[in-house]
């Protein structure tokens, strides 16, 4: 067969991905001098950073000014069990102020306090109203505010261009190779570094809030040319997605709802979230109902109510309600933000201009007016805490030259995430990996790219068209339903075997799939790339999840419920070897640097 | 339920008939993912976030541009087939996918947004609520180009390269009215952006998802400038003399030349 052209393009450095990471690391590679592509799946302005609502994170003491770094940095820790790597939690608590601030002098408005400073909002498992943000389209103000800033820099922007592998050489990458989708061409990246900003795996299951590009395409990039994965097992389910109708389920319904005060209420309008309190938050949450909506009002003296404690927490304590009957018809709980109207008298304004996004969201999708009647939730797959091992100051991951940032690198969260905490994890490292990237640039000269890994590339790709199997949605459609069944927000060794048993059958059913048509926009051919992205990493997980025996963060083990100190003592790595099987191993936790140490203790 | 959906390209195309089950709640978006899973493997649609976030699945459902992921089934008539197809507009790429790069090179053209200095020693900004809600609005919008979709001077004039069409006029608005802003962007709106080809028939506005009153709050005020600016006098004088005011956008005007 003749194998088709692809065109050749060559940047010091490219970057992966345009969400918030990707686009902030292409500012900070092009504004360091070095050249800059900057590949997105989508159009630009349209990846996930786009849905985040709630806020970003950042210790800038505006709406209370007991807080600081380390206030946020032991939160973020606290929250993330200990298994995070505490270099990152530092940094990003430490930085995330300037990040935000810089936002701003690029063009991002945020709501404001009286005074004309970013007022922030309270979030679960942040001790202090922490959270910048513009009513609840947060998202859509950053990633248009960077969108906004990147394209007056020098970079290149390939749009709708997807890299289905990383070429490596001489022991560091050297560029990446896809295809373009409005004609299904094939384009070569020559670069001295790659940042990888792909974002998170929820398509690998049934009910997600991710769209379609969440495919797990930078983690399956990086195993596949040899570097670590870390922290697998840690996938957050958010708490609150819609239930109902069907087709909108595990669309995401924010945090904030219960920032400003919604409550959660099982079928018999009880407000479970007082009956368990763990241990590790006993001594800040509200001891009553009238204390939490002190909290959530900016009473400093109060302390949190219990819809606001961590999501791995209040995800496993919905999930226990609905299996327990006492969830509501459609399969979800009640999420309450209507109840305020008992407490200020203009509620309606209030929810309205506080969530205009829900709002309409719930208006136009389910018919449901949040302002007079309660929300139906329930969890939904969110966002992958682990990925690919980096080095906390320079993103880089265990291949030289590969670097990592956002949803795609792991390390910052830990066994769970704190809402608000994404969007500063993006700026924050994403500004790291374009800095640290560029430098490798400069320092570095072009590789050469191996012209056999290429036109591997390519056939692999090209297999589905000469096939007679069945059709990709098929088999991704089976793949989700499966995770969703036997991976999902409870898990047991028995149902995790199955899992692997299956997946195998899966692989076996991804290698025949068919595609007819051309390779001009052609969904069918793009799903059956993603595909095999998906299975790698689904496989990962699964794995990864039998190992870790006990139940910490969002990893809930129904055969060992309870946190096993043993098991705090390391994160589980696996890596791909040279004959292409997975090495998992457990790498010890690092000690903590006493400063970090004492901060941790002075804030329990 | 009955669909007809256009298939084809920028050689040419046609409606194709399909049909597939209807359940509670589904929108338009769902129906064409379903037929593409059953029937139509190949059938090319562009969308991302399907709740209404992302601006990616613009399309016209039975004449009428609209996000697929918002229209539900149950609104439309359910005794004739849904029509649906591309934003016609826009070049056509495939199926209901089209080329939408010339929105973005617009965006390119207009000049980047420009603070004053920092007004606290920490290099931050003091700004009152109320002037963060003067243009929230604009900066609501999710760039779905449905706007630009429906504006007779694009869309039936094809002066794409005289006149931004409402998103970009929206997007000036944004950055002409924004607290911080110092930049000066009337000169171009009157000439290279071709405000002048708005003659106000608010279609852009009636299918905006976000509801934002393109016309009213953002078109017309602009217009208002540009007459200032270029045509009153009066407005002129006044400008020069109180151009002294610190931080205000006259006297950075005029101090750049």
């Amino acid at each position: 067969m003749a194998l088709p052209e692809f065109e050749t393009f060559e940047y010091d450095v490219i970057i992966i991905g345009a969400g918030g990471a990707g686009l902030r690391a292409a500012v900070e590679a092009a504004n360091a001098d070095v050249s800059v592509g900057l590949i997105c799946k989508s159009l630009l302005g349209k990846a996930h950073t786009v849905m985040a609502e709630g806020g970003i994170a950042a210790a800038m003491a505006n709406s209370d000014e007991r807080d600081n770094w380390k206030v946020h940095f032991a939160d973020t820790m606290r929250g993330g069990q200990y298994m995070n790597n505490w270099r990152m939690a530092e940094l990003h608590a430490k930085e995330a102020p300037m990040r935000v601030h810089e936002l701003e002098a690029w063009g991002a408005l945020f709501d404001r306090t009286t005074d004309g400073r970013i007022m922030q909002r309270n979030f679960g498992g942040h001790r202090y109203p922490r959270l910048a943000h513009v009513g609840d389209r947060t998202g859509l103000e950053m990633i248009r505010t960077l969108q906004d800033h990147s394209i007056h820099q020098q970079i290149d922007v390939h749009m709708e261009c997807t890299i289905t592998t990383l070429l490596k050489s001489d022991g560091r990458v050297v560029g990446a190779f896809g295809y373009e989708r409005e004609r299904g061409r094939f384009r070569l990246f020559k670069a001295k570094a790659v940042v990888l900003a792909t974002g998170g795996v929820g398509r690998a299951y049934k009910i997600t809030s991710n769209s379609w590009e969440y495919t797990a395409d930078g983690q399956a990039l990086a195993f596949n040319i040899g570097a670590e994965l870390k922290d697998m097992e840690f996938l957050q389910f958010h708490p609150t997605g819609m239930v109902w109708p069907p087709s909108v389920r595990g669309i995401l319904v924010t945090e904030s709802v219960r920032g400003e005060g919604g409550v959660l209420l099982n079928k018999d309008k009880k407000r479970f979230m007082f009956d368990d309190i763990p241990e590790l938050y006993k001594t800040q949450t509200a001891d009553n109902e009238e204390e939490g909506w002190r909290y959530v009002t900016g009473d400093p003296n109060a302390k949190r109510p219990p819809e606001l404690l961590t999501r791995d927490h209040v995800a496993r304590c919905i999930t226990r309600e609905i299996r327990e009957g006492r969830g509501s018809p459609h399969g979800g709980v009640y999420l309450d933000i209507a109840w305020i109207k008992e407490k200020l008298s203009n509620s309606d304004e209030h929810i309205r201009k506080k969530l205009p996004s829900m709002y309409h969201q719930f208006k136009q999708l389910a018919g449901i007016d949040i302002t007079k009647e309660a929300m139906e939730v329930g969890p939904t797959t969110h966002y992958m805490m682990g990925g690919i091992n980096v080095d906390a100051d320079s993103q880089m991951a265990t291949v030289p030259g590969l670097f990592a940032a956002g949803e795609c690198a792991a390390g910052l969260h830990g066994a769970n995430r704190l809402g608000g905490n994404s969007l500063s994890d993006l700026l924050v490292f994403g500004k790291r990996a374009g800095e640290y990237a560029a430098k490798f640039a400069r320092d570095h000269s072009h590789g050469d790219v191996d012209n056999d890994a290429v036109q591997k590339a390519i056939e692999q790709t090209l297999i589905p068209f000469g096939n007679t199997g069945e059709s990709p949605f098929h088999v991704q459609h089976d793949l989700q339903d499966m995770m969703q069944r036997l991976v999902g927000i409870t898990r047991t060794e028995g149902e995790m075997q199955q899992a692997l048993v299956e997946l195998g059958r899966l692989d076996e059913r991804a290698k025949s799939v068919s595609v007819t048509g051309h390779r001009e926009y052609n969904p069918a051919w793009h799903t059956s790339v993603d595909l095999l992205n998906l299975l790698n990493i689904s496989r990962i997980i699964a794995t990864c999840a039998i190992e870790r025996k006990e139940s910490r963060g969002a990893h809930f083990r129904e055969d060992y419920s309870q946190k096993d100190a043993e098991y705090g003592k390391f994160n589980l790595v696996v890596r791909k070897d040279e004959s292409g099987n997975m090495i998992m191993e457990r790498r010890p936790v690092q000690p903590m640097r006493s400063d970090l140490q004492e901060i941790i203790e002075s804030q329990r | 339920m009955q669909f007809r959906i256009w298939r084809g390209d920028k050689s040419g195309g046609d409606f194709i008939p399909y049909e597939t089950e209807v359940t509670e709640g589904m929108v338009v978006l769902d129906a064409v993912h379903q037929i593409q899973a059953e029937s139509a493997n190949d059938l090319a649609v562009r969308w991302n976030c399907k709740a209404g976030k992302c601006g990616s699945c613009s399309a016209e459902i039975n004449g009428h541009p609209k996000l697929m992921c918002m229209t539900k089934l149950s609104d439309l008539p359910p005794d004739e087939p849904v029509k649906i197809e591309p934003m016609r507009s826009f070049p056509s790429i495939r199926d209901l996918v089209t080329d939408v790069s010339w929105n973005f090179r617009v965006k390119k053209q207009i000049k980047q947004f420009k603070p004053r200095k920092p007004d606290a020693d920490d290099g931050t900004w003091r700004i009152q609520q109320g002037e963060v809600e003067r243009v929230q609005e604009f900066r609501k919008c999710i760039e779905c180009f449905l706007c630009q979709d429906v504006c007779h001077v694009l869309r039936e004039h094809h002066l794409h390269d005289q006149f931004i069409g409402p998103r970009y006029l929206v997007y000036t608005a944004s950055l002409e009215m924004h607290p911080l802003d110092t930049e000066d962007r009337l000169a171009e709106l009157k000439q290279a952006h071709g405000i002048g080809f708005c003659n106000i028939t608010k279609c852009c506005t009636s299918v905006c998802p976000e509801d934002i009153t393109i016309t009213d709050n953002a078109i017309i005020p602009l217009k208002e400038r540009v007459v200032d600016e270029f045509y009153d006098p009066i407005v002129k004088i006044y400008r020069k003399l109180t151009s002294l005011v610190p931080g205000s956008k006259a006297q950075v005007r005029d101090s750049s030349g």
